[in-house]
């Protein structure tokens, strides 16, 4: 586990160390001839994605909650309980058929079955919604390739809410300060009649950290990232696991992955030979 | 010129005392809007564009339908077309200024309106888009003063300004394609995701268009001593039938792809358009009326004894107009948005003050209208007295 984490560690400082860092590992990733035709058309240092394990989320349904209400506290992220008409959210939950809506899903195994389901930005390598706005107030970001936001600039068009495919993307229909019980000093709120959405915690991964849903998890429920470096957990786990991704034939090639192996395959891999024992952890 | 907008008699003064209450209502209604928020409109997470995108949408039509009597006329030197050109630029012009209102009224930080111009975009169609607006606006203006000013002075317009005008036919089917490509090129929306996008609304903005203007041109004829001619009304009578004929076509044809495939992402929108979706069928009755007038449109118009008649003829341009107005102005935006890229059905009904703003934003087009046709009108001295 310790090592997991040293190693993510020194992934996000590479990442906020920018344009050096980025060329630092530029090596590795051109020798990763086996990675994915698109990813290698991608960003050329880092490009960072998420995989989550449902099989993982299966035990512990309060879970899902947990990494929403980090994230959402986090980020300052308005809280309109009781009004779904103005709703923000970044991280959220629908049940796995609604997730996957594009796949149809007929006699699906019964851990599957309207499991709650984290959704959240996929950024995308190819992203729809920075193709349509009009300001360049969203962007992806070249050395990592987090959509990143600009919400002093974003003129409040929804052009990108519309482009999403995935309905990632919050319009602050109403100053969103009011729904925000606990403000976290050191991140900015919005103000109304501006999108946003999750940045995969630029602002946490610039100081070190993991992102706050990843932290939430605990046991690498959700595991995050370098796909360009072969030997990064992200990629070993899509290498070893049956991982899908949402509406991936549209092209939009998102970067976030569901892996849906059956939870009983966890016990007879849980030594989890690369994911924690090939990097000699020492959490036994 | 325009201070001849600013004399008339105690009707005109009425008229346009009216529009500027309906023009006040809106403009507090705006105020509100923009202290709250857009919460104040119908919008929502899964339908975040509503009656205003909808509206700028159909505007666009109309403006650039303007072409339908430019082209005849400039480019055939049709010559029945001479006194319909200008109302056709003049209208183009109320309803461009219109469409940009509309947009205004949708953003969400009206303050930063610039950043489209501090940012330019060109991977961004609604950077085109304002564009191709902008520029089209700038055409008519001058074409029409140009012309205008000319005529007033009883000479023969400046040779320079030919190819501006030859150049406004090209530049007015650009913006209503332009237009459809803000919409037809998204991945997330298949209901929108169809080549014959473009095609369907230039089809729909010259039938609605055209036949606005023949009901723009007999109300002004009542009013006063202009009259446009007969020739000219048969004629744009008859380029509303073809447009017409054409737009139900190519509906005809997006209902054939969508629903012989049977794909399920293509299917539920227009399920949801004629019959309802999960209970929600808000736009069914309305698409329902949509048919039935475009059904009386085109009875009127393919006959030749009742398109000739001028009171049936009325009839069939109301239906059009009617018929188009809610295809484009309600149910095209509407529908791209339920079900959502999520499946989910979500309730749109425009709120009170979304209305009366968008009245408004119709009431300043009309203001526009209203003004700039006094000026031709008493340019040509056929203002009754």
């Amino acid at each position: 586990m310790a090592g997991n984490r040293r190693d993510f560690l020194k992934l996000a400082g590479l990442t906020a160390v920018g344009a050096t860092a980025v060329s630092s590992i530029k090596a590795p990733t051109a020798a990763a001839s086996t990675a994915d035709s698109h990813t290698e058309a991608s960003t050329d240092g880092v490009r960072l994605a998420m995989v989550i394990d449902l099989r993982k989320f299966s035990k512990d349904d309060a879970l899902i909650e947990r990494c929403v209400e980090a994230c959402h506290r986090e980020h300052n992220v308005p809280n309109w309980e009781d009004d779904p008409k103005n709703e923000v959210k970044w991280i959220w939950s629908e049940d796995f058929e609604t997730a996957f809506h594009s796949q149809e899903f007929h006699f699906i195994r019964e851990d599957l079955k309207g499991k709650p389901t984290l959704l959240l930005c996929n950024h995308c390598n190819n992203p729809p919604c920075t193709r349509v706005c009009p300001t360049q107030a969203t962007w992806k970001r070249d050395a990592d390739g987090i959509v990143m936001m600009d919400w002093h600039r974003c003129i409040g068009c929804r052009y990108c809410v519309v482009a999403c495919p995935y309905g990632s993307r919050s319009f602050n229909w109403k100053d969103p300060r009011p729904a925000i019980e606990d403000i976290t000093i050191d991140y900015p709120t919005r103000m109304r009649g501006v999108v946003e959405k999750c940045t995969f915690c630029e602002e946490r991964l610039a100081r070190g950290l993991e992102p706050a849903c990843v932290e939430a998890c605990g046991n690498d429920e959700i595991v995050f990232g370098d796909l360009n470096d072969p030997s990064s957990k992200v990629r070993q786990l899509l290498a070893e696991r049956m991982a899908i991704r949402r509406k991936a034939g549209l092209g939009t090639q998102p970067e976030v992955y569901y892996v849906i192996d059956d939870p009983r395959t966890l016990q007879e891999t849980a030594p989890a030979a690369v994911v924690e024992g090939a990097e000699g952890g020492d959490h036994a | 010129m325009l201070e001849k907008a600013l004399t008339g008699n105690r009707t005109y003064w009425t008229w346009i005392f009216f529009l500027l209450a309906v023009i006040g209502a809106g403009t507090a209604c705006w105020f509100w809007q923009f202290r709250t928020g857009l919460t104040v409109t119908g919008l929502s997470r899964d339908v975040v564009w509503g009656l205003y995108i909808a509206q700028f949408t159909f505007l666009v039509g109309v403006a650039a339908s303007a072409v339908m009597v430019v082209l005849p006329y400039y480019l055939h030197n049709y010559k029945a077309f001479g006194k319909m050109t200008i109302l056709g630029e003049f209208l183009a012009i109320a309803a461009v200024i219109m469409c940009m209102l509309f947009i205004f009224v949708d953003m969400g930080r009206p303050d930063r309106i610039f950043n489209v111009f501090l940012h330019p975009t060109p991977h961004s169609m609604m950077f085109w888009d304002t564009v191709a607006l902008g520029g089209y606006l700038c055409l008519n203006i001058l074409i029409s003063r140009v012309s205008l000013s000319c005529e007033r002075r009883g000479e023969a317009p400046p040779k320079w300004i030919k190819p501006i005008i030859v150049l406004s036919i090209p530049w007015a089917v650009s913006i209503h394609t332009v237009t459809a490509f803000l919409y037809s090129g998204l991945a997330a929306r298949p209901f929108w995701m169809t080549a014959i996008l473009a095609p369907r609304f230039l089809a729909s903005a010259f039938a609605a268009g055209p036949a606005l203007l023949i009901l723009l041109a007999l109300i002004v004829r009542k009013l006063t001593t202009f009259d446009p001619g007969k020739e000219a009304i048969q004629k744009l009578a008859e380029i509303v039938t073809y447009a017409m004929l054409l737009n139900v076509f190519f509906v005809a044809m997006e209902l054939f792809t969508a629903l012989y495939s049977d794909i399920p992402e293509h299917v539920l929108h227009f399920q949801f358009l004629f019959m309802g979706l999960d209970g929600n069928n808000t736009l069914a009755p309305w698409m329902w009326l949509s048919v039935v007038l475009a059904v009386v449109a085109l009875v009127i118009l393919v006959n030749p004894t009742t398109r000739r008649s001028e009171t049936t003829l009325v009839v069939g341009c109301m239906a059009v107009f009617g018929s188009l107005w809610i295809d484009k102005g309600l149910g095209m935006v509407i529908a791209g948005f339920t079900p959502s890229p999520l499946g989910k059905v979500t309730l749109y009904a425009p709120t009170a003050p979304e209305l009366t703003i968008s009245l408004a934003i119709y009431a300043i087009g009309i203001l526009i209208v209203t003004g700039l046709y006094k000026i031709a009108l008493e340019v040509r001295g056929q203002m009754k007295v």
